[in-house]
Formats: structure tokens, sequence, C-alpha cells
């Protein structure tokens, strides 16, 4: 059969909530009835991220996007489009971004973007190996383990500096090595795709636009630590990341690219998935470990540490999806390639989730260094509806909180803890100034007080104590004393807290604390809200809270 | 079928490649199918179905096929040009059969069918 059309349809679970899988079945409907069955073919691929609105419909040979595409756009698009080869101008993808650009010119309309880690999502079908392989898949692989040795494997990866994407930045190349020396004839490597920081959505994308990519990475990392087995933790609230990783390691081990003897040689790598509960804890990688073991999801006491003592006891590494999906075109193009994006010490490129009150919602992938003025005002498109910046959560709660004089500072995992900040795993949460900070803060505090394990005092009773002063101030209760409490509480809790979650929790709180101070006295002294949001009660209410 | 050498792999990929070449644009000839109202009354679509297995039955992979509208030559329809470079040819009066004949005679062949021809640009 020759098709003389490939269309794509995005089929992530982003545009399917937006109604792409309404649009592909509409598209088959009606290309059977038009009678272009055998001319046209339907795939499916990942996100383009936030260079194009979901869900999007590309035809090829031709070049041309549709985008936003909806069911009743469907009908003209194949009776003018695809039967009488007539591009339906209207429909057109034609984006403030790329300044009318209507042809999809791989890899992005968006100038700044850098695509490694999402070289093929938007552009393949995640579900066909073949696609995958058309564009260099298991080179990388068959290339390791025909012409190098493991300890040069891990030279490579050290030599390109890349660092953990799931938001600490620990060097990839170390953490490896770790392991490979570590004492043990059983080895693990496991992918972290337990993806629970809110407004976080790169993991999810990534696998359901390019699942093989982490298959091939985890083989190559279990070749150069010297393990057999992988596992994946992904969350089981991403049934279509599941879905993908399902086909993707069927078809692999189909084609003898997973599984007994890889490519012919004597290495044999098998990938397993495991579906976490939603636990935020558990992308904590301890705890993640124990959630594999079948135990309840509490970090353990570090050191040992995963690549002494990690899955059952045996040596681990455990990398972040992002990580794992930079490890293929890095064997195949190099380090220094690699070190020539990005910064000088943070090398690469980071994707970035946009969400909030920005114009251009979704991922983007651009080189380190890149400011955030860059990100909220270009790629995103600016704030919506006009209003001011407050200020930038990067990395979810758990990460830093950037307020608008940090907008020309280079994002990078090295130069944000210069500013109390942190890069995280990039999410990037925009709001905009007609939000009231003590009803942002609360809300992070909310969020951890439910996500604690309660297995620490200072997080499980700290948390509580901070949601406890937040609403008194809110409700037009506190006093200037409850400022002194919270940065009191915070602190110690930042100092004393058992694992990364607690230690992370208050980061919001201090800096916010520190740099609208203002706001936050005008709560405890004039006892109003400058936004109008809080509810400013005479008298406190009890209310209701998670955890008690 | 499993992969089990180097070589396997990268016959593999030039296979794939071949199959999503069109995806990339790239291509020696370019075949353009008129499907005007009045070319798919004249027989269009049988011309292009009939290209289309023409192409399919003799493996080709150095064609995109693609369509495009009346270009006010009615009563030469079928219209079919056939792109090389900056070469340009548009044959016209066509059926499925002599479709056939020119994926055999102009692309495999690199013969240009003069009797059909109504136009050439260079």
């Amino acid at each position: 059969m020759f098709y003389r059309a490939h269309v794509l349809v995005e089929m992530t679970s982003s545009s399917v909530a937006l109604g792409a899988a309404q649009v592909k079945e509409q598209l088959e409907r009606e290309i059977a009835r038009a009678g272009l069955g055998n001319e046209v073919k339907v795939l499916e691929t990942g996100s383009f991220g936030a260079a194009l609105p979901s869900p999007f419909v590309v035809v090829y040979p031709d070049n041309v996007i549709y985008a936003p595409v909806s069911v009743r756009d469907v009908r003209r698009i194949v009776e003018e489009h695809l039967l009488k080869g007539r591009v339906v101008r209207e429909l057109l993808f034609a984006g403030e971004r790329g300044g009318g650009v209507a042809t999809f010119i791989p890899p992005s309309p968006l100038k700044k973007e850098k695509r490694v880690v999402l070289r093929n999502s938007g552009l393949i079908d995640p579900l066909n190996i073949e696609e995958y392989i058309a564009r260099d898949g298991y080179l990388a692989l068959a290339k390791v383990l025909t012409e190098m040795t493991p300890e040069e494997v891990i030279e490579v990866v050290k030599r390109s500096g890349l660092q953990g994407r799931g938001g600490a930045g620990f060097p990839t190349g170390l953490k490896w090595e770790f392991t490979r020396k570590a004492e043990g004839e059983e080895k693990y490597i496991v992918c972290n795709a337990d993806e629970g920081e809110p407004g976080t959505f790169k993991d999810r994308l990534i696998l359901e636009g390019d699942p093989h990519s982490v298959l091939e990475a985890m083989a190559i990392a279990g070749y150069a630590v010297g393990a057999n087995q992988g596992y994946i933790y992904v969350r089981a609230e991403y049934p279509q990341s599941i879905r993908h990783l399902e086909v993707a390691i069927a078809q692999a081990k189909e084609r003898g690219l997973l599984g007994e003897r890889i490519l012919g040689t004597s290495f044999s790598f098998d990938v397993k998935i495991r579906r976490g509960a939603g636990a935020y804890v558990c992308g904590e990688e301890t705890a993640l470990l124990e959630s594999i073991e079948g135990k309840r999801g509490e970090p353990r006491v570090k050191p040992p540490y995963p690549p002494q003592k990690g899955l059952w006891g045996k040596p681990t590494v455990i990398n972040n999806v992002e990580t794992l999906a930079n490890i293929p075109p890095i064997i195949l193009n190099g380090p220094d390639w690699f070190r020539s994006i990005g910064t000088p010490t943070c090398p690469g490129t980071k994707v970035f989730t946009l969400t909030g009150n920005v114009n251009n919602l979704g991922l983007v992938e651009v080189p380190m260094g890149i400011t955030l003025r860059e990100l909220v005002f270009e790629i995103g498109g600016g704030i919506r509806g006009g209003h001011g910046l407050k200020l930038v959560q990067t990395g979810g709660p758990s990460g830093g909180t950037m307020t608008p004089d940090l907008l020309d500072v280079p994002m990078a995992f090295d130069t944000l803890p210069r500013y109390n900040s942190a890069l995280g795993s990039g999410a990037l949460t925009v709001i905009d100034d007609t939000h009231c900070i003590v009803d942002i803060v609360k809300n992070f505090a909310e969020f951890f007080l439910h996500e604690s394990c309660g297995k620490c005092t200072p997080c499980r009773v700290g948390g509580k104590r901070i949601v406890d002063i937040l609403e008194r101030i809110s409700a037009g209760a506190g006093s200037p004393e409850d400022l002194e409490k919270l940065r009191y509480l915070g602190q110690h809790m930042k100092a004393t807290a058992f694992c990364g979650l607690g230690q992370a929790a208050p980061n919001p709180l201090l800096r916010c604390l520190e740099f609208f101070r203002e706001e936050f006295e005008v709560h405890v002294r004039e006892k109003c809200c400058p936004q109008g949001v809080c509810t400013m009660r005479p008298k406190p209410q009890p209310k209701k809270t998670v955890r008690v | 079928m499993k992969i089990t050498s180097l070589e396997d792999l990268k016959r593999i990929k030039e296979e794939a490649q071949k199959r999503a070449l069109l995806r990339e644009g790239k291509a020696e000839y370019k075949i353009t199918v008129h499907m005007g109202t009045c070319g798919i009354a004249a027989g269009a679509r049988q011309v292009m179905a009939a290209i289309l297995d023409e192409i399919a039955k003799r493996n080709l992979t150095n064609v995109l096929v693609t369509q495009a509208g009346c270009i006010g030559l009615c009563d030469r329809e079928p219209l079919v040009s056939i792109e090389k470079g900056t070469e340009r040819v548009l044959y016209g009066d066509l059926t499925p059969e002599k479709a056939r004949q020119l994926v055999a005679s102009h692309i495999v062949n690199g013969q240009i069918v003069g009797d059909w021809v109504v136009h050439t640009e260079r």
C-alpha cells in the first residue's frame, strides 16, 4: 500500500481531554466516506508542547498544520484538503508566535526552542517502534553494545555533564559510576515517572510521545552499571503513558531490543511497569523504592543512598524520565555536542511546563540558561488578560519562588539556589497580580499538609500549624506575631524535616514572607486583603482540614 | 521478527525511513493530480487511485503524490503534473491506464510521454 498522505493527530491525555479522540475518529470516518481509506493514513502522535494549541492535526507531505481542530472542522479538512488538495486557510495554525506560520518545519515554530528530549514527540507515531527506529531509535543502544565498554559509556555520560532532570540536578554519570562500583551481583535501573509535582507534566508527555527513548536509555543504563532488570514507576493517573509504555515494551521485546540477548549480544535487559497510587512522597526516590517493594511509601534514612543499597537492598540507579530521554542522543552525538547546548556549568536543555496565567500553556524545551523573562513573556506569550506578574513558582510547590525582580536570572540548576530558588522539575506556575499572597502560600501549605506522609514530626505538625496560622490571617484574625511564628516554623521545618518533602515545603512561605512582607503586614495589621481574595471575617471560623 | 545485529537494525531503519519519507518532504519526483470538481468529474479520482496502485506495485519510494485544485484547463482534465527539480511537465486527458503508463515511463524510465503533454516548464 502506498499512502500519499499521512495525517498526524495529537493524541495525548491533554489533547484527548480537548476532544482529540473524537477528532481522530471523525477523520477516519470522513476519510472512509470520501473513499480515501487506501490513500491517506491517519496516525497518532505526541505533544508538540506550547508551540501548538491542542489538539493539532498535521498533513504530510504538504506540511500543513491545523490547530486547534474540533470535530466539526474535520469534514472540511477531508473534503477540501485531502480530497481536492485545497488547504483550508481559516483552520490553519497561525499563532502569534511564528508570525503566520502555516507549515510545519521541524523542529519547532518557536525560535528559542531546542529539542533534544522532545526530538520525536509530535513527529512520530509512538505506538509504532519502526517510526522510532527510523529516527535513529535504538542505534545508541546498538552502538553501546557493540562498540563500547560499560566504563566508556559512563565516561561519556559523565563528560556530557548531564544532571538529573527530576529536580535535584545530581550528575547522572556519577550516579551510574557509584552503582557500577557498588558491590553486588544484582543491580537495578529504576525510572522515576511518579511525576507528582503540581504543575509538572513533562514526563507524562515524554512517555506518551516517545516511550521508546526512555526504554532505550534504561537498557543503556543497565549495560553501563551491570543491571538486567529495570522498573518504571509511573503514576496510575497516567493511563495513556502506561498504555504507550506497555505497547512499546511489547514491541521492543518482539524485535529483540529488550529481553534476552539484545541484538544478538550476551546482554539481557527487561523492563517492568509498576503503578503508583499517586502519593506525592513516592516521587522521593527512597519512598518510591519502598513502594515498588510493596511497602508503605515512606522515605528511608540516607545514607546509604540507592547506588549502594536501593531496590531490595541492591545497588540501584534511579533516573527521571527526562534525564533518561537525554541519554540516546548523548551517546550518538557525543558529550561535546551536549556541552555545546545550555550553560558551561549546566549543559543541555530543560523541558518546562508552562501553567497558570500565561497565554501559551504547555511544554517547551529550551537550552539551560534561558531567562524567566524569555520563558514567560516570549514563549509564554505574556500574562493573560493584561495583568501584571506577581510571581512564578518554579518546580512546583517544593521548588522555588521567582519574584519579578528575578526575571533576568538565567535558569539553571546552579544559578537559582543563589537566589533562594530552585529549578526543580521544570514546572512554571505563573501567577498574576490579582492573586493574594496569603492565599497563594496557604494553597501550597495545604498541599504539603495533605501530602505529608506523617513519618516525622516537623513535617506532620509543622505543616498543620502553618496552615492554621495562614487560615487565621486570611480570616482577619492574624496578629503581627503570626508572621514571626510562620518564619520560625518554616525555618525549623526546613532544618529538621526527615526528607526532601518536609525540607522543601516551607520554601515558598519563607521566600514570600520576605518579598511580600508588606502585603502580609497589611493582612495582619489592617485586617484587610489588598486583592480582596481573603474572606476577612471578624472571627476565625474553624475550618475542616484534611488531616488532624 | 527479531533484530539480531546492528546491520539488521540499520536495514529496518532504512525501510522505516522510506515509509516515513513523505513526512520529510524529500523525493525525486512530485506528482500532482489536479483534483478540482472538473477533474473529479472527468475521472481524476480513478487516475489518482491508479497512480498510487502503480507506485505500490513497483515499490517506488522516490515519489510524492499530492493534489491541487483546478488550473483552468477543464476540458483537458484529468490533468497530472510531474515535477523533478525545476522541470515540470503537465499531462492531460488522462485515463487510469495512461496514468499507469506515465508512472512506468516518466518516473521509472525517465522518459517524457510527448503525446500526452499539455505544457512543459523548465
